[in-house]
């Protein structure tokens, strides 16, 4: 008797914690977190995700069914509908950085729903300038998030690595 | 009788020949692919324009200094062709619409038949079980013939070269990248993951997965599934193909199917035709040299009288 209490207390604890979000349980929610500090050709840079929570409110606009409110999308929620929230909510705890490598192509898992991921790089690109073209707000163009390194602007030919002998237009051969 | 004879033989021969040699190599044309041919699927949904892929060609291919930095979009204004100097062009087409216009990032499309392997006389063109399709310049004599058989209008030429000028064209990165199993180096600068690289059958199902999934977004077709015999790149687009500058009147057939006929009457040109008109003209000519030479003598003659 003493035992069912017991189980049935802790089914309550686990029932009512399932219900507070888990910014609330204590898991750190990063006020800021730096972007591209592995990058060769763009120095780092602010990503203010404070800014973004107050902004936007709703935790799986972005996060999709690993935070926040359950997804709404209807092809999400076949599978989705009662998924509670994952431990690991960050971008790059399911989006891969190198997903085109040889490996990664060989060792797909072929048998998996989500066999069309986008990389990290995309993910990330695709939920920013696609939410601010939207949204009609945020940086859109390469350079508002992108300082391109000393690196960066020789590999796009531009600022002090710019073409310096501009030929006359006539470089289209065969038009 | 026996000249008649000689004749109709040689009439009945030459016609079973033209028709039986060439049936033999009719198979090609059917050619499906190499099963581990590697592709890049196109979403042009996803392309920005931001013009990184023309940049990460130019330092993968050690390509000549770019007129313009690759971050100028100026050159939007012009549709641009591959050229020497860039084997890959990012160009905007109008949205009829109103809509945003669409990008679409060109390149070889590394044919499974390719138009360019097929006229190259040479043999300087391969194409590989990866799927790229190279060519050895050392070979190549710059005859420019590829740059017509070309439907995409791809292979460009080294113009700028005034003694040993070669065609130029994108070549998958593969001596750096596909050889080892790498995605070329415009998929893997590319932000928008625009380029998806993988097997190509992969893509494939891939692309009409998108299709399905998100209707709105895309004319239900992928471009170069089936063009020409089906290419490596394949292009997803909101808009029809021919509204970002694909031929849609290329049709299905490979270019090898327009031309094997002709090829497979090579080897009876080069072989039957000259014994059988060097037949028909010496007999033709048997006796008229003579009659001529009698006529001549008889013309000399009938003068003296």
């Amino acid at each position: 008797m003493q035992k069912r209490g017991f189980w049935l207390a802790g089914l309550m604890v686990i029932l009512f914690l399932a219900t507070v979000p888990g910014t609330s349980r204590g898991i750190t929610v990063p006020d800021n977190v730096t972007l591209h500090s592995q990058s060769k050709l763009y120095e780092p840079f602010n990503f203010p995700h404070a800014k973004h929570i107050l902004l936007v409110k709703e935790c799986s606009y972005c996060h999709h069914h690993t935070t926040g409110t359950l997804e709404q999308d209807p092809n999400c929620i076949r599978c989705h509908r009662n998924s509670s929230e994952t431990k690991v909510v960050s971008c790059r705890g399911c989006h891969q950085s190198d997903p085109f490598s040889a490996v990664a192509i060989k060792e797909k898992n072929k048998k998996i729903y989500h066999l069309d991921k986008p990389s990290l790089k995309a993910a990330m690109h695709r939920n920013c300038i696609d939410c601010h073209e939207k949204m009609k707000k945020g940086p859109i163009a390469c350079q508002a998030c992108h300082v391109y390194t000393k690196a960066g602007a020789a590999f796009y030919n531009t600022g002090e690595f710019a073409p310096k002998n501009k030929p006359a237009k006539s470089g289209h051969g065969g038009h | 009788m026996k000249r008649r004879d000689f004749l109709k033989g040689c009439l009945i021969g030459g016609a079973a020949a033209s028709l039986g040699v060439p049936s033999k190599s009719w198979a090609v044309g059917s050619f499906e692919g190499y099963p581990d041919a590697m592709g890049v699927l196109v979403d042009t949904t996803r392309c920005i324009g931001c013009r990184s892929c023309e940049a990460a060609c130019n330092k993968e291919q050690k390509l000549p200094e770019p007129d313009v930095p690759f971050d100028d979009t100026s050159v939007f204004k012009e549709h641009r062709r591959t050229s020497e100097k860039a084997y890959t062009v990012v160009n905007r087409y109008e949205a009829k619409d109103g809509q945003k216009p669409p990008y679409r990032k060109m390149q070889c499309n590394h044919c499974n038949e390719p138009g360019c392997l097929t006229s190259c006389f040479v043999n300087a063109y391969t194409k590989t079980g990866e799927g790229a399709v190279i060519y050895d310049s050392k070979v190549c004599v710059g005859c420019r013939t590829c740059m017509v058989a070309c439907p995409f209008n791809i292979p460009a030429y080294s113009y700028s070269s005034a003694f040993a000028p070669v065609v130029k064209k994108c070549i998958f990165c593969y001596h750096t990248r596909l050889k080892f199993g790498k995605p070329p180096a415009c998929v893997e600068i590319c932000p928008r993951e625009a380029l998806t690289f993988g097997l190509r059958f992969d893509l494939i199902k891939m692309g009409h997965e998108r299709i399905r999934e998100t209707p709105d977004r895309y004319v239900d077709h992928i471009y170069g599934e089936k063009e020409l015999g089906g290419t490596s790149w394949l292009y997803l687009s909101r808009v029809p193909a021919e509204q970002i500058g694909l031929d849609e009147t290329v049709g299905n057939e490979p270019i090898i199917s327009n031309v094997k006929e002709f090829l497979g009457m090579v080897p009876m040109v080069l072989t039957i035709w000259p014994a059988l008109f060097s037949g028909i003209h010496l007999l033709a000519t048997r006796n008229k040299d003579h009659g001529d030479a009698h006529h001549n003598h008889s013309e000399q003659e009938d003068g003296k009288k």
